[in-house]
């Protein structure tokens, strides 16, 4: 458990199916890094500042559904170019004015080291604060998901949950699902990748478009 | 630092969780005696382990003398 030293961030964009990008951040719950949650899954999403109304509206969407995502042992962790003190402020003025209690850590990024590493930064928007972004990383530390959201438009937390049941049925039945996919609904069955079994799928059992698009119930 | 205050106090959740440690635990068993999510229970430990108030041990970390020295000051 040696501490992390510090070196200066290239901007870059992070890669799907990749390890999401290692850090060390001070947060509101005190120094995490990335590897402490291994073993659960992460989401790990940025706003643009405190004090903000879109963001507020969020950050009360996320406390809402933080208790179906632990369900799913689902962690979340915010993040924006503000200081920590900003951060206490911010969710206690939340706590205060909205009734809801920020129950995750916040990421203090005023040297935008992390925002940098994920690519949070969109010039074209703002150049000191970060987009709407939001980053799916699984119990292993794969980068599963990416969502982008501009300044102006709050995210939609149901989407983030449906992304979420979505990921774990595809890591738990090796499925894919299809557009508007819901728990419960059938899912798709990957195609085959031979002449062979593309033969044998039309006598699976399965529920057959075509050789090539077959659904299943689980 | 997030579990200890810079006078050397604790905040309520890292004495909890020092306080789980009076016999060698795992960072699991001790996320699960005290509820605290699993990443919280890694980072404080880093933080315990640079004020030597817990020791590691294969793996399960206990509570130092130093530690438990400290429990006993807070309420």
């Amino acid at each position: 458990m040696e501490p992390l030293v510090a070196e200066k961030v290239a901007p870059s964009m992070p890669r799907l199916g990749s390890l999401a990008p290692d850090f060390q951040a001070e947060t509101t719950h005190g120094t995490i890094r990335l590897e402490d949650f291994r073993g659960s899954w992460l989401i790990l999403f940025s706003h643009p500042a405190d004090f903000t109304p879109v963001c507020t509206t969020e950050f009360v969407a996320f406390a809402q559904i933080a208790p179906e995502l632990k369900k799913r042992n689902v962690e979340l962790m915010g993040l924006s170019i503000d200081s920590t003190y900003s951060h206490i402020a911010w969710v206690r003025n939340i706590e205060q004015n909205f009734g809801v209690k920020i129950p995750f850590p916040v990421i203090a990024d005023l040297n935008k080291e992390v925002a940098t590493l994920y690519g949070m930064i969109m010039p074209g928007e703002s150049k000191t604060e970060t987009s709407r972004c939001v980053f799916v990383i699984d119990p292993n530390g794969i980068l599963r998901a990416m969502i982008y959201y501009p300044l102006t438009t709050g995210r939609n937390m149901d989407e983030i949950l449906r992304l979420i049941d979505a990921l774990q049925t595809t890591d738990k039945h090796g499925v894919a699902t299809p557009a508007n996919w819901r728990p419960g609904e059938k899912v798709i069955v990957p195609p085959p990748k031979t002449t062979e079994a593309a033969e044998e799928r039309v006598h699976a059992g399965y529920e057959c478009k075509d050789w090539y698009f077959c659904r299943k119930a689980l | 630092m997030g579990c200890i205050n810079a006078d050397g106090t604790l905040i309520a959740s890292a004495t909890k969780l020092l306080r789980a440690m009076q016999s060698p635990i795992s960072l699991e068993e001790a996320a699960r005696q005290t509820e605290l999510p699993l990443y919280r229970v890694r980072s404080s430990m880093r933080e315990f382990l640079q004020a030597r108030l817990v020791e590691e041990k294969d793996g399960r970390f206990v509570v130092t003398a130093a530690g438990k020295a400290r429990i006993s000051t807070q309420p």
